[in-house]
C-alpha cells in the first residue's frame, strides 16, 4: 500500500468529539511536553522536519514561526486557515469533522513556540458540521484548562475563537480572511507588509493551513529530523490528498510525497470509473494546471509542481474522462473566478470576463489566431500581475491546457478568420 | 543607502524607498494610474508593474522597497505587455468618449493609453451604461467612467474622514459608490470635492454651469458682475500651465473683463467684512457669557459636515455668512440700490475654489430677496480656466487691471482667507488692536500657518490669555468638534477649513494639487499679504465707508439682515 497514514492516524479510529478518546490515543501528550521545552529548540524541529505549508503556497513554516516569534508586543495572532474554498479540496473538512484536537494541539505548540495569545479559526461558511464538531473539541479543551488563562497552571495563556466565512472564496487568501475576521468585505491588502510585521487588527499574526497545524504535534513528537526522512528531498513528510472526479474511489487519501499521481489515481482510487479512458487530471483544484495522461508519472512534490507556476501544493487531484471537451472545464474554471474576484485590482477584475469571451469564440468555433494570442497574452499578464493568489494562479488552466491541449485550441478555430 | 540596478543604472536610493521612488528620484519614468503622491497606496491598477530578477511575476514599483543588490527591469518587453494588456482590459470597460467628458486633455488614464501606444483595443466592450449621479448641486459622479482606482474612497475616508464612497460588489460588478449605492445627496456628503479632485478620469466632476454663465453674460437686459475668491489669485494661472503659485490678481480682472463681465470685484472686501463681523461676534461672545468657543463659519464645506454629524454644536459656529454671501447680499441690496439697477437684473457670478459654495449658493436662507438668490451662479477654478480657452484667451500674457469700486479695497488680512490660518490669523490682527486698543507689533502669526492638522496660538486680550486653534481638513475638525460637544475644547475661537490647506487646496481647484503645489500656493498667498498696503480688516476705508452708507454699526440691524445667518441640523438629504 501506498499510503501512510500519519496526520490522518486518528481519523475515523477515534471519536472525534470525545477528548478522552484523543487523550487516550496520546492526544496533547505532546503539547504537555513541549511546555517544558525551549521555544527555539521546538521552532529547530519544525525547521529540521523542512515542513511546508499545507495550504498550496508551500511556504517554509518555520520561517513564519521564527517571524512571529521574533514580533515583540503584548498580542500576538495565530490564525487557523479553514477556509478550504478551492474546488476539489476536502482533506482539511476531512481533518476538522474526525480530529479536530489534533488541529488544536498544532495550534497551542505554535502559539507556544511563537508566544502568541490568541488564535482564530476561521471555517469556511459551508462546512456546518466541521464548524459544530471544533466548536465542542475548543470548549472541551477549555474545560480540561488545555484552553484559556494560565493553561495547565502555567505561565502560558492562549484561547481559540471560531469564525465562519460568509462563502466567499478569496476569504482563503491570508490578507482577504485578516479584513474578513475584521469585519470587513473580504478584498486583500498590499503586501509588504506581511501578517507576520502587521496582520489582524495591525498587529503580529501567522496564518497556517488547518493540515498544517494537524502535523505540528507529529513533528515536535517523533522529531523533525525522522520527519524529514519521509517523502522526498524538496518536500518532507506526508500529505492528505483529496482524490475526486471520475475515479471509482473518491475521498481523502494521506501518502508520502513521491508517490506519483498514477499511483494515487489507479492504487487509491482504482482507476478511472465505468471503463472509461482518462483524458485529463487537474492538479490542485480549480486554480491548478490541467495535465494529459502522458504527465501522470510525475511525483507529488512541491519541486516538481513548481513548473506550473501555481499553488499546486494543497494535494486535490481531479480525475476527467474523455466525455470531457477541455472547454467545459474551462468555461466552468473561468466562471467560478470571474464569480469569486474581489475585484481589487484590474488584471483580476477584468481579465476573468474577457478570458470567457475569448473562450467562447472557440466554443462557437470563431476564433481565430488573434484570439489564441489574445487569450495567451491576457492568461500569462493576469498569472504575472494580479494583487493575490486569486488572479495570479486562476489562469493556470488556461495556460496549462494551451500548452499540453494546443490541438484542442487549433481544433475549434476558424481558418479563414484572423 | 541601498544600491541597486535600474535598467543598467547602478543608483544608490535611501533605504525604505519603494521602486517607484527610487525610479522617479533618478529619472526614470515608471507609469502609475491609482497613484497619487498624498494618497495612501493602493497598488491596485497594476500599471507600474516592474521585473525584477529571480522574481517569477511581475511586481508593482509604488508598493515594493528596494532591497541591496536588487536588479529592476522597467521596461522590458513582458513589462510593456502587461502594462499595455491592463490599459486595454481598463479601456474595454470605461466609457472612453473622450471628446464628450470634461476631463479630456487631462485625463489620467487618456494620457497613459497615448504613452502606452495603444491604438486599438484587444478586447471587446463590456461597459454597460449605468444612470450617472447628478441629483446635487455640486458634484456629477459618471461611474461609466469610473476605473475603480480608489483615490476617491481613500480622500474621502482617509483625509477627510467622512467616508461617503466606498467599494461595493466584488468582481467586475465592483463600483465605488455613496453607502449602500445612495445617491451623494442622500447622504452625508459634504461636497467638498476632494474626491473629484483626485478622480484621474472625469469619474466626479464639479456640475458644469457655464453654460448659464455664458447665457447671462449674453443676455442684454442682465447686469452681470463677478466676484473673485482670495484663493483664485495664485492657482488660476495654472489653468494656463503656468506654475503654481504665480501671483495672476491682475490678469485675472483683465480675463473676466473680456469675457463680458460688466464689472468685476473682489470677494477679498466682503473677506474683510467679514472679519469686522466674525471679530465684533467673537468680542461679543467673549464678554457677555457667549457660547464658546465659536467657530468660523466661510467654509460651506465645513457648514455641510458640522450640520449633517454635529447638530448639537451648531450654537458654536459664528451667525456670520461666508465671505462668498456676504458680497451677494450687498450686490443685490447695497450695489443695486447705488447703481439703480432692479436686483433681478442683477446676475451674480462668484469664482471660488471649491463645489461646495455652489451648494452654499443656492441655500434658502441666503436670499436677501425673496425668490432671488444672492448669489446665482458658482464657477470652480477649473470652470473659468475652460471658459477662458474657450475664448481663446491668452491668459499668460495678459495686462493687469485693478478690481473695480465700490469693493474694490481690500487688505493682506483678507488676502490670506484662502490658506489654513488665514482666517485666524485675519481675525486676530483685529480683535487683538480692537479689544486692547495698541497697534500690533508684529502682524504674522505664523503658528497658525501651514499644512499642520491643527495648529494653535496663545494671544492675551485684555490682559487675559486665550487660546485659538486652526483645524486644517475635515478628519481634524472631527476632532475639535468632539471636544466642542464633549465640553472639554480649551480654544475660544476655532477656524475649520474643510480642505487640506484650505481654500488654495480646495475640491474646485486646478488637477493635480499635491502637498507641493498646496506649498506653493500657501507661499504665493502670503507674499501678497505681505505686498499689501493695508494688512488689518478694520483699517480698510471702503469697510468703513459701507457702514457709513448703508450698514450702520457691526452687528446692527441691516446685518442682522444682510450678513449673518443661521444653521440647522440635516441628515441626507439637503432640505432646502
Amino acid at each position: 500500500m501506498i499510503e501512510m497514514r500519519l496526520v490522518s492516524k486518528r481519523c475515523g479510529i477515534i471519536n472525534p468529539l470525545s477528548i478522552d478518546d484523543y487523550q487516550k490515543a496520546d492526544g496533547y501528550e505532546t503539547f504537555r511536553k513541549a511546555l517544558a521545552r525551549d521555544k527555539i529548540k521546538l521552532i529547530e524541529e519544525i525547521e529540521k522536519s523542512a515542513l511546508r505549508g499545507r495550504g498550496g503556497a508551500g511556504f517554509p513554516v518555520h520561517l513564519k514561526i521564527m517571524g512571529l516569534a521574533k514580533e515583540t508586543g503584548p498580542v500576538k495572532y495565530v490564525i487557523c486557515n479553514a477556509d478550504e474554498g478551492e474546488p476539489g479540496n476536502f482533506k482539511d473538512r476531512y481533518l476538522m469533522e474526525n480530529d479536530p484536537h489534533a488541529i488544536i494541539e498544532g495550534m497551542l505548540i505554535t502559539a507556544y513556540m511563537a508566544s502568541a495569545t490568541k488564535g482564530f479559526i476561521y471555517i469556511r461558511g459551508e462546512y456546518n458540521h466541521a464548524y459544530n464538531t471544533l466548536e465542542w473539541a475548543i470548549a472541551e479543551a477549555r474545560r480540561l484548562k488545555l484552553l484559556g488563562d494560565a493553561i495547565l497552571d502555567t505561565e502560558f495563556s492562549f484561547d481559540i475563537e471560531l469564525r465562519s466565512g460568509g462563502g466567499s472564496y478569496v476569504c482563503g487568501e491570508e490578507f482577504a480572511l485578516i479584513e474578513s475576521i475584521e469585519g470587513k468585505p473580504g478584498r486583500t491588502r498590499v503586501k509588504p507588509p506581511f501578517p507576520t510585521q502587521k496582520g489582524l487588527y495591525g498587529l503580529p499574526t501567522l496564518i497556517n493551513n488547518v493540515e498544517t497545524f494537524a502535523t505540528i504535534p507529529l513533528i515536535i513528537k517523533m522529531g523533525g529530523k525522522a520527519y524529514a526522512r519521509i517523502g522526498t528531498k524538496s518536500s518532507t513528510g506526508t500529505k492528505l490528498i483529496s482524490l475526486s472526479g471520475n475515479v471509482n474511489e473518491k475521498g481523502v487519501f494521506e501518502i508520502p510525497f513521491g508517490v506519483t499521481i498514477r499511483q494515487v489515481i489507479e492504487e487509491l482510487g482504482h482507476g478511472v470509473a465505468n471503463g472509461r479512458k482518462l483524458k485529463m487530471v487537474q492538479l490542485g483544484g480549480a486554480c491548478g494546471p490541467i495535465i494529459p495522461e502522458y504527465m501522470l508519472d510525475m511525483m507529488i512534490d512541491f519541486e516538481r509542481f513548481e513548473e506550473f507556476e501555481s499553488k499546486t501544493g494543497a494535494g486535490a487531484i481531479i480525475v476527467i474522462d474523455d466525455r470531457f471537451d477541455i472547454f467545459d472545464i474551462l468555461m466552468n474554471v473561468v466562471g467560478f473566478f470571474e464569480h469569486e474576484s474581489c475585484g481589487k485590482c484590474t488584471p483580476c477584475r477584468e481579465g476573468h470576463q474577457q478570458l470567457r469571451i475569448i473562450l467562447q469564440k472557440f466554443i462557437d468555433k470563431t476564433a481565430g489566431v488573434k484570439d489564441l494570442v489574445s487569450l495567451e497574452s491576457l492568461a500569462r499578464v493576469m498569472h504575472q500581475t494580479s494583487l493575490c493568489g486569486l488572479g495570479q494562479t486562476s489562469p493556470t488552466a488556461i495556460i496549462s491546457t494551451l500548452r499540453y491541449f494546443r490541438d484542442d485550441y487549433i481544433d475549434r478555430m476558424d481558418s479563414l478568420i484572423l | 543607502m541601498v544600491n541597486l540596478r535600474i535598467n543598467n543604472r547602478e543608483l544608490a536610493v535611501a533605504e525604505g524607498s519603494t521602486i517607484l521612488e527610487a525610479a522617479r528620484t533618478n529619472n526614470i519614468k515608471i507609469p502609475t494610474l491609482c497613484h497619487y503622491p498624498d494618497l495612501g497606496i493602493q497598488s491596485d491598477c497594476r500599471i507600474c508593474v516592474v521585473e525584477i530578477e529571480g522574481q517569477k511575476g511581475l511586481a508593482t514599483s509604488c508598493s515594493t522597497i528596494v532591497r541591496d543588490g536588487m536588479v529592476v527591469k522597467t521596461n522590458s518587453p513582458r513589462v510593456l505587455n502587461a502594462r499595455k494588456t491592463i490599459t486595454e482590459l481598463i479601456l474595454a470597460n470605461h466609457d472612453a468618449n473622450c471628446t464628450a467628458c470634461p476631463k479630456n486633455l487631462s485625463c489620467e488614464l487618456q494620457s497613459l493609453a497615448n504613452k502606452l501606444g495603444i491604438d486599438e483595443n484587444r478586447f471587446q466592450s463590456v461597459l454597460t451604461l449605468s444612470p450617472l449621479d447628478e441629483g446635487n448641486p455640486a458634484l456629477i459622479r459618471n461611474p461609466n467612467r469610473c476605473i475603480k482606482c480608489g483615490r476617491c474612497v481613500d480622500v474621502c475616508k482617509n483625509i477627510q474622514g467622512v467616508g461617503v464612497l466606498e467599494l461595493m460588489g466584488r468582481s467586475h460588478h465592483l463600483k465605488i459608490v455613496p453607502a449602500f449605492d445612495h445617491c451623494l445627496s442622500d447622504l452625508f456628503c459634504t461636497y467638498c470635492g476632494q474626491c473629484a479632485a483626485v478622480c484621474p478620469v472625469g469619474a466626479i466632476t464639479e456640475k458644469d454651469d457655464t453654460d448659464i454663465v455664458w447665457r447671462a453674460l449674453n443676455h442684454h437686459d442682465k447686469h452681470v458682475i463677478v466676484q473673485v475668491a482670495p484663493a483664485i489669485r495664485v492657482s488660476l494661472a495654472e489653468e494656463a500651465n503656468m506654475n503654481p503659485g504665480t501671483v495672476c490678481t491682475g490678469k485675472i480682472v483683465t480675463a473676466l473683463k473680456l469675457l463680458g463681465f460688466d464689472q468685476v470685484f473682489d470677494t477679498d472686501f466682503t473677506a474683510d467684512l467679514t472679519i469686522i463681523e466674525e471679530g465684533n461676534e467673537l468680542i461679543h461672545r467673549l464678554t457677555s457669557g457667549g457660547v464658546l468657543p465659536m467657530m468660523t463659519s466661510c467654509c460651506p464645506g465645513w457648514i455641510n459636515f458640522a450640520e449633517q454629524h454635529y447638530p448639537e454644536i451648531l450654537p458654536h459656529i459664528s451667525s456670520c455668512k461666508s465671505p462668498q454671501q456676504m458680497f451677494g447680499a450687498l450686490a443685490k441690496t447695497y450695489y443695486a440700490e447705488k447703481m439703480g439697477l432692479e436686483p433681478a437684473n442683477v446676475f451674480v457670478v462668484s469664482i471660488m475654489p471649491c463645489t461646495a459654495k455652489k451648494y452654499e449658493a443656492g441655500r434658502k436662507e441666503m436670499r436677501a430677496n425673496e425668490d432671488l438668490p444672492d448669489v446665482d451662479v458658482v464657477l470652480t477654478t477649473r470652470e473659468l480656466g475652460k471658459m477662458l480657452r474657450q475664448m481663446g484667451i491668452d491668459f499668460a500674457n495678459l495686462a493687469e487691471t485693478p478690481f473695480d469700486d465700490p469693493f474694490g479695497i481690500t487688505t493682506g488680512a483678507a488676502a490670506i482667507f484662502g490658506a489654513s490660518g488665514g482666517v485666524m490669523e485675519a481675525a486676530l490682527r483685529t480683535v487683538y488692536e480692537v479689544v486692547n486698543g495698541e497697534p500690533l507689533t508684529n502682524l504674522d502669526f505664523t503658528d497658525v500657518r501651514g499644512l499642520d492638522g491643527v495648529k494653535e496660538t496663545v494671544v492675551k486680550l485684555a490682559e487675559k490669555p486665550y487660546r485659538f486653534a486652526v483645524a486644517n481638513n475635515l478628519k481634524n475638525a472631527r476632532l475639535m468638534a468632539e471636544a466642542v460637544k464633549a465640553g472639554t475644547s480649551p480654544y475660544a475661537f476655532i477656524e475649520v477649513m474643510c480642505c487640506p490647506g484650505g481654500c488654495i487646496g480646495g475640491g474646485g481647484q486646478p488637477y493635480g494639487t499635491i502637498t507641493k503645489t498646496r506649498l506653493d500656493r500657501i507661499k504665493a498667498t502670503y507674499q501678497v499679504d505681505a505686498a499689501m498696503p493695508i494688512r488689518k480688516s478694520h483699517e480698510n476705508p471702503a469697510i468703513a465707508k459701507l457702514y457709513q452708507e448703508y450698514l450702520d454699526r457691526p452687528l446692527g440691524e441691516q446685518s442682522h439682515n444682510l450678513l449673518h445667518t443661521h444653521y440647522h441640523a440635516r441628515r441626507g438629504k439637503p432640505n432646502n
